[in-house]
């Protein structure tokens, strides 16, 4: 239970860290504050999940990047719009259909994915949404929500490994999630990227602690403050 | 007050204006479709506007700290302010544009510099401090000035600032909380919000503007009931606010003059560097290229985004958000 408290905790952490770096960047004010909102929403399931695995703060300020479990899809950077939606697109769709299947289920995370299911129906929304703007927009938007989708792609294998703990119909959750990835691609105009959906190494390299580059900058710019004082109580 | 449509031609401005001036005398609210004397009209599209760009300028030294937040609650308390912050310049917008003026026309020209934002924006967040010092100063300097404008002769802008004012109050409730827990940390931690109060103390006296007898929008102002009282007066009730905070804080502010006058009943400060406040105000203060930088460069980069969301609305009718 604690390797899928660690999971899931770690996922929403560190989406809602990097959904926090559009504060102030956002194309238009209604998306600062949708964009926080997300934020605000993952922080929270975060909170919850790393508080059931231990103390969220020692969890989420004082272990190396080694020992974080989260999938590397939401460690990606932001990149343009396109690219945070496209991640918004695979992991909400993601989440969505795993907290459903958890909270209609009696294990130990079906109280918070009862409450978090809500919230993710609206982060999925808001992903498949700008999915289709972005991709039945311009011919840049287009373009941008395709190269996105491309790029991401590698990554969405993860979301379907093992993980300890975490019971679930894997098969189904797979074949759902496909199902609803595809028809929003489709209704965007858009094209479901080919090859593989992970390689060989990276599948599950997340929840094993095997992170991309980017991410220890992540770790060193949220953790700084904290590890400089340490025992300080904030 | 419902009397008068605008184009109610058989009157003339005088007629119009009486009406008005009666309205504002018996505290009556202004509504976007009574007549109103266009400089009436100028005066509060100026400043319901500054006011806005305030909001959205304001989140980028809070968003600063965001990503460093030291603890996940304190990470929470952030992105929800500065979300909250966003919200306040939506409502704002909304009311500027009650007046006939859209709010594309007003970013353009806060991306521009033709119309300004508070100069308290203008000043870096150096540590997590300051975080707290924004909260309990600048927040709280805010909140002097803007609960008078729930009684403001606007309508919309007064409503508008029912809701803002009760949200900044819980901001600037958190900004004292977070200096207390530094203030009472360890000895680093309490240097570090010495630090900050010590830095943003004097900008923050700046921003009830310019000494009453400089300030050269004030007596209409007051007149039309926009404001309620003068600059000087608020930065008082602010400085006798604060005083006592400082003091359970256990922190000091950075002014030697500072004491209680019995006689006035109130504390005695020194001298404003008004110097600096005219120099901020002029675009040479600290932040001031990097602040109007980031927001046209989010607006420049978000262009092809808001392009998409129009084309996509015209193909398939009303964008559903």
């Amino acid at each position: 239970m604690t390797t899928a408290a660690l999971a899931l905790g770690d996922d929403a952490l560190v989406l809602s860290h990097r959904l926090g770096e559009w504060a102030g960047h956002a194309p238009v004010l209604e998306e600062e504050v949708a964009l926080a909102n997300i934020a605000l929403d993952l922080l929270g399931q975060a909170r919850t999940l790393l508080s059931l695995a231990g103390d969220e703060d020692e969890l989420a300020y004082l272990r190396e990047e080694r020992s974080f479990r989260n999938a590397q899809l939401v460690e990606q950077p932001n990149g343009d719009f396109a690219r945070t939606i496209a991640r918004q697109l695979y992991f909400s769709v993601h989440q969505h259909l795993l907290y459903g299947q958890l909270a209609a289920g009696d294990g130990p995370f079906a109280p918070l994915a009862g409450k978090a299911v809500k919230e993710v129906a609206y982060h999925r929304d808001h992903a498949e949404q700008w999915t289709l703007r972005l991709g039945d927009g311009t011919e840049e938007s287009h373009a941008r929500m395709q190269r996105a989708l491309d790029a991401l792609w590698r990554y969405t294998g993860e979301l379907f490994e093992p993980v300890e703990g975490l019971s679930v119909d894997r098969a189904a959750l797979r074949e759902g999630w496909l199902a609803a990835v595809t028809e929003v691609v489709e209704r965007a105009t858009l094209k479901l990227p080919d090859g593989p959906q992970s390689g060989a190494w990276t599948a599950g390299a997340g929840r094993q602690g095997i992170h991309t580059e980017p991410f220890g900058r992540m770790l060193a710019e949220m953790q700084h403050l904290h590890r400089s004082h340490p025992g300080a109580s904030w | 007050m419902t009397t008068m449509a605008p184009d109610a031609g058989a009157q003339d401005t005088t007629a119009h204006e009486a009406v008005f001036d009666a309205a504002v005398a018996a505290e009556e609210r202004i509504e976007p479709r009574d007549w109103m004397p266009d400089a009436y009209r100028a005066t509060l599209v100026r400043q319901i506007a500054q006011h806005a760009h305030s909001e959205i300028i304001g989140m980028q030294p809070e968003a600063n700290w965001i990503t460093r937040a030291p603890s996940l609650r304190r990470k929470a308390i952030l992105m929800a302010k500065v979300q909250d912050e966003a919200g306040h310049g939506l409502y704002l917008y909304s009311a500027a544009e009650t007046l006939g003026t859209g709010r594309d026309e007003l970013l353009d020209k806060l991306h521009s510099g033709r119309q300004k934002y508070s100069s308290i924006f203008n000043y870096p967040t150096l540590t997590w401090a300051d975080v707290g010092a924004i909260g309990w100063l600048v927040d709280g300097a805010a909140i002097t000035n803007q609960v008078p404008l729930c009684r403001c002769s606007y309508g919309p802008y007064a409503r508008a600032m029912v809701r803002i004012c009760k949200e900044e109050s819980f901001h600037q409730r958190q900004g004292y909380e977070l200096l207390l827990a530094l203030s009472r940390g360890t000895e680093a931690q309490h240097a570090m919000a010495q630090d900050a109060v010590d830095r943003w103390w004097w900008p923050s006296l700046m921003m009830f503007g310019p000494p009453d007898a400089e300030s050269s929008h004030s007596a209409q102002s007051m007149a039309w009931k926009i404001k309620r009282h003068s600059n000087d007066e608020l930065r008082q009730r602010f400085v006798d606010i604060c005083v006592p905070q400082a003091a359970s804080l256990g922190l000091t502010l950075p002014d030697p003059d500072l004491r209680w006058n019995e006689e006035r009943g109130h504390h005695d400060f020194g001298a404003i560097d008004w110097t600096e406040f005219q120099d901020v105000l002029r675009g040479n203060g600290p932040c001031n290229d990097q602040r109007i930088g980031q927001r046209r460069r989010a607006h420049e980069e978000g262009a092809w985004v808001r392009e998409a969301a129009a084309a996509y609305a015209a193909k398939h009718g009303k964008a559903t958000a």
